[in-house]
């Protein structure tokens, strides 16, 4: 015992000493092994553990970031421009860093214009990204929204007005349907894309050439791998991958031929086609009623769109590419062709017209358009007068299928192949088709009204304007091209498309082209032609042919006056036509809907357009 | 050799292997701060200031003889008592209120008490025979309780815990017996759910997150997660000075107070740890060993005791950045970036010269 029981105990510093050392050993030993742990949690990390470390570290510090390219821009053919990339600013959010999402949106509707369409399509776009990814709020502030939030920027955690390049069109819906337009991305595009090379791109072509040729115009998307901070934001580039830009596109329309047919069609709903026959290269391609396509790149409202949807005159169809029109008269050049090469008619034989036209034990007229009909006719006077008993007969004579088998070499009834998405392919009757479709025979009384192109004809205005090329160029088809020359960034030497061969039309005897393109010039220019009003001062030979499709089907025994029907009855207007007769250089087809005659209305808009076309030729120098 | 310093300096006051040893710590903190302040020269200054300072503390107070100290006790652990409590009503801070501002310099009262604590107990014990019977226990449970109650409702729990600690070391050192000491740690084993009961909200969080940091990477997780990430990346030789990217980048929370270490490790690596822990274990060792050969029981006990926290704040913090401890605000002793801190370590270091200056010469 160190103490006695009894006495109080004394201070005993030796011993004090003594056990404190006692104490302060153990204190120590155990520190040490404390300290041993510790560093053997250190070696632990810092050396078995260091490699899986170092890569994390690393994939913090590095980002690596998709860089968009520039699209490409779309020229016409003499290098207007038809879309351009236009400096913008739109506005973005990183939702991990903007704090709450509804109260900031809420926030920034005061400073910036917000609709329901940019919320909703914020929300979905913001769900297919992981938080901290950037999502684009509102495209293409205009100035006073950029200013308004450069103030109040300190507000907005995680919210950024970002620079980038908009598209535009400056000619607006006068090539709505051939340029087309580009939209945002939407999960649809992405399943049709390559989605790596479209990581950093908001928009995609929706329509014509920016759809159709979205691969050359978009181009390949660089990478950059970016040192980043824990705030997300970039401190400096480590490496670089340029993006590969977008090719530019030259398309061979001529913007001067497409205004002149837009302006010519007026106040009309219609199309018009022009193609250069040498090359099949598209000149014009209108449709009217069109749209502005400015208004679709950045997010159109839904009523704007609605109200576009529900226009009676619908602008969104492409009357040119997807308008079904009864080819009418225009088609008797063809039949006719068909009847003189596959013998069925004699170039000199004449077929008489009584103005009405009955089939072998039918009592049920076909009609002339002129009462009492025409007289005998050739094929060229047929084609002048447009003389439906001459066609009725051929027609009958051929039979349905060869008519089919021979029409069908000029490209009806499929699509003309040419470089613009969503073509309709018209339709081209024949008895499979007919017992195909509605399971039914074929009556001989459809065989003569398909002879002067009605019945179940349908062709598009490319359709006729094309058939035409290769009427004039003695059977020569090819694939009508929009995109004239493409021209990559790097290679400054555009690199011309040259519109493919396609099977033509076998050529019996040139003499019978001769003479139904004798007859197309008959119509514009002889005594009795239907469209002798086209010619009028013209100082190059036109030709052509008058047509008109039937709206609602008449009663072959009654006459209608097209003037006394209400619009939406009356007939469409057709007229195709080419120039110069002795080496043609355009090929065009006018459709105007509910015009009534070809001659009077579709006719003078072709004669613009050749004149437009012709005259500018003159202008670059051409030979006459 | 005392002849080359000045005489004040060469005075047998002065501890030189620790005070040296000190000064390389110091030194090598205020290269690592630089480092995670962003090379900014402000920040260095401004620690080396207080650093300055918390040296001029330590010598003013490694002049005072042992007994003076020991009757300033009772005043400044009183001082410092009612500055807690005022700080309760009074304090601001970030979350917590454990600043208290004082117009001419913001400070933590707190900080006071890791060493008016032991002093006290220290100071209650000196008289008394050792080892300590049940009624000393007692009293000097409540001196080291009361504080650290306070502290704990700031709430500030990791200071209240170094608080307590100190005080325990005190009567550890000074002999309590080991069936106090196990029954002690038994209940205190027994008491952990009750801790967690009075724990905050935010607290309770930091516990959760240190048991599975991955449940949370980017909330409350992140903190850990990107502390092991720097030191894990630092390898054995580390990244080099001013280039962490964990820390440069800002990866590292808190980089430049409590998770200084983390940068130190990625850029120095396991060597520049090492190298750390053995000056740490130095002073620790040094400041033992001063202890065992103080003359009388306050200054022995105080030595011991103070050497010992000191081990505990390293402990607490490695184990920290390092992901097996939870996140508690404990700064690494010297390094770490506050003044508060800085100038109490100091000052606690000062004691022990004083001790050193007043040792037995004989066994």
């Amino acid at each position: 015992m160190r103490r006695s029981p009894v006495n109080k105990p004394l201070k005993d510093s030796l011993q004090e000493q003594d056990g404190f050392r006692h104490r302060a050993v153990i204190g120590f030993t155990v520190i040490v092994a404390l300290f041993g742990l510790l560093a053997v949690r250190y070696a632990w990390l810092q050396l078995w553990q260091h490699e899986d470390f170092t890569t994390r570290s690393e994939s913090n510090r590095v980002q690596v970031r998709p860089v968009p390219p520039n699209r490409g821009v779309i020229y016409d053919r003499r290098g207007r421009l038809l879309a351009g990339n236009r400096p913008a600013f739109r506005l973005e959010i990183i939702p991990e860093k903007s704090g709450d999402l509804d109260e900031t949106l809420a926030r920034l509707g005061e400073i910036v214009t917000l609709t329901d369409e940019d919320l909703e399509r914020f929300e979905k776009t913001r769900r297919r990204y992981r938080d901290f990814h950037s999502v684009p709020l509102r495209l293409d502030l205009d100035e006073g929204e950029v200013s308004r939030f450069a103030v109040n920027r300190h507000r907005f955690e995680g919210v950024a007005v970002v620079p980038y390049l908009s598209r535009h069109y400056p000619y607006g819906e006068l090539l709505t349907h051939v340029v087309g337009y580009v939209g945002r991305l939407d999960e649809r595009d992405l399943r049709q894309v390559d989605r790596d090379n479209y990581r950093a791109t908001t928009h995609i072509g929706k329509l014509g050439v920016e759809r159709q040729y979205e691969r050359l115009l978009h181009g390949d998307s660089g990478v950059e791998r970016v040192e980043t901070n824990a705030r997300g934001r970039s401190q400096r580039v480590l490496q670089r991958e340029d993006p590969v830009d977008g090719a530019d596109l030259v398309l061979s329309i001529d913007v001067d031929v497409q205004q002149a047919a837009w302006d010519a069609l007026g106040d009309h709903a219609g199309s018009v086609v022009a193609i250069d026959p040498r090359d099949g290269s598209v000149i014009a391609m209108v449709s009217k009623p069109a749209f502005d396509p400015n208004a679709f790149v950045n997010g159109i409202p839904q009523a704007d769109y609605q109200a576009i949807l529900e226009q009676p005159r619908r602008p969104l169809i492409n009357r040119s590419l997807n308008g079904g029109y009864e080819p009418g008269s225009t088609l008797k050049p063809f039949v006719g062709l068909a009847g003189l090469e596959l013998d069925v008619v004699q170039p000199e034989q004449k077929i008489f017209s009584s103005g009405r036209y009955f089939l072998p034990n039918y009592d049920r007229p076909y009609r002339d358009w002129r009462k009492g009909g025409h007289g005998s006719v050739e094929i060229r006077r047929a084609l002048e007068e447009s003389v439906n008993t001459y066609f009725y007969q051929v027609a009958y004579d051929l039979g349905i299928d060869r008519m089919h088998d021979y029409l069908a070499q000029f490209g009806f009834g499929a699509p003309t192949g040419v470089d613009l998405p969503g073509e309709s392919s018209g339709l081209l009757p024949s008895r499979d088709w007919k017992r195909g479709r509605f399971n039914e025979p074929w009556y001989p009384g459809e065989t003569v009204i398909a002879g002067i192109g009605q019945g179940f004809n349908v062709v598009t205005p490319l359709q006729l304007a094309n058939a035409q090329a290769a009427l004039i160029s003695r059977g020569v088809m090819r694939k009508p091209r929009v995109v004239f020359a493409v021209k990559g960034p790097l290679d400054e030497s555009a690199h011309r498309e040259t519109a493919p061969e396609t099977p033509g039309v076998r050529v019996v005897n040139p003499e019978h082209w001769d003479l139904v393109l004798e007859g197309m010039r008959r119509v514009v220019n002889a005594p009795r032609g239907t469209a002798r009003n086209v010619s009028l001062e013209a100082d190059y030979v036109i030709a052509g042919k008058t047509g008109t499709a039937q709206v609602f089907t008449q009663d072959q025994s009654v006459d209608y006056e097209q003037d006394e029907l209400d619009e939406s009855l009356r007939n469409h207007a057709l007229f195709i036509a080419f120039a110069p007769f002795e080496a043609p250089r355009i090929s065009v087809a006018v459709v105007v809907d509910h015009g009534g005659a070809g001659s009077t209305v579709a006719a003078p808009i072709a004669r613009a357009t050749l004149d437009a076309w012709l005259g500018q030729e003159r202008l670059m120098g051409y030979r006459p | 050799m005392r002849r080359w310093l000045p005489g004040w300096l060469g005075a047998p006051r002065l501890d030189l292997p620790l005070l040296g040893v000190l000064l390389v710590i110091m030194l090598g903190g205020l290269a690592v701060l630089y480092s995670a302040s962003g090379e900014d020269g402000g920040t260095v200054v401004r620690q080396a200031v207080r650093l300055g300072i918390g040296l001029c503390v330590l010598v003013g107070l490694s002049q005072a003889p042992p007994h003076i100290l020991r009757l300033w006790t009772p005043w400044v652990y009183s001082l410092g008592l009612v500055l807690v409590a005022a700080t309760w009503v009074l304090g601001e801070g970030q979350g917590a209120d454990r600043w208290l501002d004082l117009r001419v310099v913001r400070f933590q009262p707190s900080e006071i008490m890791k060493l008016a604590v032991p002093m006290m107990v220290a100071a209650y014990l000196h008289p008394r025979v050792l080892p300590p019977g049940p009624r000393d226990f007692l009293v000097s449970v409540a001196i080291l309780a009361v504080p650290a109650l306070f502290i704990v409702r700031q709430p500030d729990l990791g200071t209240a815990l170094l608080v307590g600690i100190s005080g325990c070391f005190t009567l550890f050192l000074a002999g309590l017996r080991w069936r106090v000491i196990v029954g002690l740690a038994a209940a205190g084993v027994a008491a952990l759910p009750a801790l967690w009961l009075v724990m905050k909200e935010y607290q309770r969080d930091r516990v959760r997150t240190f048991l599975n940091p991955e449940s949370d990477p980017l909330g409350d997780g992140w903190n850990i997660i990107q502390s092991k990430i720097a030191v894990g990346s630092g390898g054995f030789t580390g990244k080099g000075w001013l280039n962490g990217t964990q820390s440069r980048l800002e990866f590292i929370p808190e980089r430049h107070t409590d998770f200084i270490l983390a940068v130190l490790s990625e850029e120095f690596g396991l060597l520049g740890v090492l190298a750390l822990f053995a000056l740490y274990l130095f002073v620790v060792g040094r400041g033992l060993y001063i202890a065992s050969v103080a003359r009388d029981t306050f200054s022995r006990l105080v030595a011991g005791s103070l050497s010992m926290t000191l081990f505990v704040y390293v402990l607490v913090n490695g184990g920290m950045v390092a992901g097996v401890l939870p996140v508690v605000g404990v700064p690494l002793p010297l390094i770490s970036y506050g003044g508060t801190s800085a100038v109490t370590l100091l000052a606690g270091f000062g004691i022990m010269m004083s001790a050193w200056g007043n040792r037995k010469f004989v066994r």
